[in-house]
C-alpha cells in the first residue's frame, strides 16, 4: 500500500477544504478503500477520516413523513432500526443480503453508495482497465465477463455496480444531500451515478471535495411498505455479491396495483430504475401474465457484453418473482436468509 | 498528525506509537502487541478469521485502520476467558466440535459472541448460520459451529436469567 497522509477533520466544512486537495480521499470505515488500497488499485495521497464527524450517524423521522440517515450510519443499524425496516422492508432486506454482519456494522451508508465494482480486471492492477486507468482498453470486454453489465454499458467498460442497498433506493426515489466547496446541495440518487460512455472511469457527479453528508426517503415510501420485497441471485447463498437483484415495491387496492416501484441491480455500472415496467405494472391486476409483461419491459433494452446474455431472461426471471413476493405481501419477520430466492423452511436443518 | 494512538485492548489500556498511518487493527495486535490469536486470513474481509469486537461489535481487523480506532474499546480472543474458566462460546466450540484445524476458531468465537449479543438470530439455526456466514471454515466444521453457537446462546441466557432471578 501505497503511504499517505492522514488527516481527521473535525467539522464537515474542514472535511470538504481537506478532500478538495488533489490527491486526496475521504475515508470512511473502510472496508471497501483499504481493500482496493491495499491492492494498489487506489493510490490516494491523503486520507480524510470522515468517521468522527458530528451530527452524521442519526436516522431521523421527519415532519413531513420522510426519513432522513445520516451518511456515517452504519449499514447494519440500518438495517435493525425497527422504525426504518417497518417503512422501508426491502431496503432492510437488500443490506442485510449484503456483505456480512462484520462488515454491516463497520460499513457506512455513505461509503456503501460509493463503494467501487467488483470487476475482476479493475482489481488486478496487471490488467488493462479504462475505468482504473483511462485510455488503456478493457481487459473484460473479451474476458471472463459472464457476471457484467447487460444494460447501459459501453465498448469502454461493462461493469456493474455491486451495491446492494442502492437498489431499492433508486426504486423508492432516494436523496443524497450533498455538502461541496459551493454549499449544500441535493440529487437523487439515481442521478449521482453516471454510465461508462467514454468515459468509465468518471462513476458519480460528484466534484473533489463533495461529501455525502445524507440519504433521504420521500414519505411516500410507506405506501410501498405493505407489499415490498428484494431478491438477490448470487453464486452462493449468502456473503456474495448480486449477479441479479430485484428491488420491488406495490401499492395494491382491491386487487389492482396503483402504484409500482421496480429496480435492478448487478445489470448495469448503476442501480437501474425500470419506469417502463412500473408504467406496466400501475393499473394493471398483480397477477403473472402483468409481471412477465413488466419484466419483458424492464429488459427491453438489454443486450450482452459477453459470456452473460443468460443474466437477460435471469433478470425477467427474477423481477417476476419479486413481483409475485411483493404481491403476497412483506413478511412479518424479515426472512432468515435475505434477499435469498432459496430461502427453506425457517427452522428446518440442513442436514437434519 | 500525531500518530500515537491508545485502544484499551481486553480491559488494558494499551499506547501505541504508529510506524505510519498505513497499520491496520489487525497488524497492530498481531505485530505490536503480540496478540496472536486473532489470525490474518485473506487480510481482504473476505473469510472472517480476522474477526474481533471493537466497542462492542464484531468487525473484521483486517479492513480497520488502526489510527481511525484511537480511543476504542478492543476485545480479542486472548480476553474472553477469566483466568482458567472457558468463556461459555470457547467451552461450547469444545464440546460440539465446532473446529478442526483450529485457524479460523478465534474468529468463529468472535464472530458468535457478537452475534450473541446482536440478538437477531434467535433460536432458528437458519438464522445462525446466515448470522456466521462472514466467517469461512475450511475444514469445514461448520454443523458443529452452529450447534455450538445454538448452545452457547441458550447457556448464556440461561445463566443471565438465573443471575437476574
Ligand atoms: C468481502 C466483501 C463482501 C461484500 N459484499 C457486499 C455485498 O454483497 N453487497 C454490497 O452491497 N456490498 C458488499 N460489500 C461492500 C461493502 O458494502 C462496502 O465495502 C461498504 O458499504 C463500504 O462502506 P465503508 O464505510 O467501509 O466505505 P469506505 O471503504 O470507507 O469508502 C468507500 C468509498 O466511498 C467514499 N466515501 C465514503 N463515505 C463518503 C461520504 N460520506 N462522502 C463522500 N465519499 C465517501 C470513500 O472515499 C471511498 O471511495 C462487500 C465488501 C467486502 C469486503
Ligand atoms: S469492465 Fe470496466 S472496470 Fe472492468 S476491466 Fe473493463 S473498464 Fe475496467
Ligand atoms: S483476514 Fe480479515 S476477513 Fe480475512
Ligand atoms: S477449523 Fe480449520 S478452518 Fe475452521
Amino acid at each position: 500500500m501505497k503511504n499517505f497522509e492522514y488527516v481527521r477533520p473535525a467539522s464537515v466544512s474542514d472535511a470538504v477544504a481537506a478532500a478538495a486537495v488533489p490527491g486526496s480521499a475521504y475515508l470512511a470505515s473502510g472496508t471497501n478503500l483499504l481493500d482496493l488500497m491495499k491492492g494498489g488499485i487506489s493510490r490516494p495521497d491523503r486520507l480524510v477520516d470522515v468517521t468522527r464527524l458530528p451530527g452524521l450517524d442519526r436516522i431521523e423521522h421527519l415532519a413531513d413523513g420522510g426519513i432522513r440517515i445520516g451518511a456515517l450510519v452504519r449499514n447494519a443499524d440500518l438495517a435493525h432500526d425497527p422504525d426504518f425496516a417497518k417503512s422501508c422492508p426491502a431496503v432492510a432486506e437488500a443490506l442485510l443480503s449484503g456483505a456480512s454482519p462484520q462488515l454491516r456494522n463497520a460499513a457506512t451508508v455513505g461509503g456503501n453508495l460509493l463503494q467501487r465494482t467488483r470487476c475482476g480486471y479493475f482489481y488486478d492492477t496487471a490488467s488493462a482497465c479504462n475505468k482504473r486507468e483511462p485510455g488503456t482498453g478493457c481487459d473484460a470486454r473479451h474476458g471472463e465477463n459472464r457476471l457484467h453489465a447487460v444494460l447501459g454499458w459501453s465498448e469502454a467498460c461493462i461493469a456493474t455496480h455491486p451495491s446492494d442497498f442502492c437498489v431499492p433506493l433508486v426504486a423508492l426515489d432516494a436523496v443524497v444531500e450533498i455538502e461541496g466547496r459551493a454549499g449544500r446541495r441535493e440529487i437523487a440518487l439515481e442521478a449521482l451515478y453516471r454510465l461508462p460512455g467514454d468515459t468509465p472511469e468518471r462513476e458519480n457527479v460528484l466534484e473533489p471535495g463533495d461529501l455525502i453528508v445524507a440519504l433521504r426517503l420521500p414519505p411516500a415510501v410507506r405506501t410501498f411498505s405493505a407489499h415490498a420485497r428484494y431478491l438477490k441471485v448470487r453464486e452462493r447463498t449468502s456473503y456474495a455479491f448480486a449477479m441479479i437483484s430485484a428491488a420491488a415495491g406495490l401499492r395494491i387496492e382491491a386487487g389492482k396495483i396503483r402504484d409500482a416501484r421496480l429496480a435492478l441491480g448487478g445489470v448495469a455500472a448503476k442501480p437501474w430504475r425500470a419506469r417502463p415496467a412500473e408504467d406496466i405494472l400501475a393499473g394493471a391486476s398483480a397477477d403473472a401474465a402483468t409481471f412477465r409483461r413488466a419484466a419483458e419491459a424492464a429488459l427491453a433494452d438489454a443486450k450482452p457484453s459477453g459470456d452473460n446474455l443468460f443474466k437477460i431472461e435471469l433478470a425477467k426471471r427474477i423481477i417476476v418473482r419479486a413481483l409475485t413476493l411483493a404481491a403476497v405481501g412483506t413478511p412479518a419477520r424479515m426472512s432468515a436468509l435475505p434477499g435469498s430466492p432459496f430461502a427453506s423452511v425457517s427452522g428446518v436443518l440442513h442436514d437434519a | 498528525m500525531n500518530l500515537s494512538i491508545s485502544l484499551t485492548v481486553n480491559g488494558v489500556r494499551r499506547d501505541v506509537e504508529l510506524s505510519d498511518p498505513r497499520v491496520t487493527l489487525l497488524d497492530l495486535l498481531r505485530e505490536r502487541l503480540d496478540l496472536t490469536g486473532t489470525k490474518k486470513g485473506c487480510d481482504r474481509g473476505q473469510c472472517g478469521a480476522c474477526t474481533v469486537l471493537v466497542d462492542g461489535r464484531r468487525i473484521n481487523s483486517c479492513l480497520a485502520l488502526a489510527i481511525s480506532h484511537d480511543g476504542a474499546g478492543i476485545l480479542t480472543i486472548e480476553g474472553v476467558a477469566r483466568g482458567d474458566q472457558l468463556h461459555p462460546v470457547q467451552a461450547a466450540f469444545i464440546a460440539h466440535d465446532g473446529f478442526q484445524c483450529g485457524f479460523c476458531t478465534p474468529g468463529q468465537i468472535m464472530s458468535a459472541i457478537g452475534l450473541i449479543e446482536e440478538a437477531q438470530a434467535g433460536d432458528d439455526p437458519e438464522r445462525i448460520r446466515e448470522c456466521m456466514s462472514g466467517n469461512l471454515c475450511r475444514c469445514g466444521a461448520y454443523a458443529g459451529i452452529t450447534e455450538a453457537v445454538l448452545d452457547a446462546q441458550q447457556s448464556l441466557a440461561t445463566a443471565n436469567q438465573r443471575r437476574s432471578a
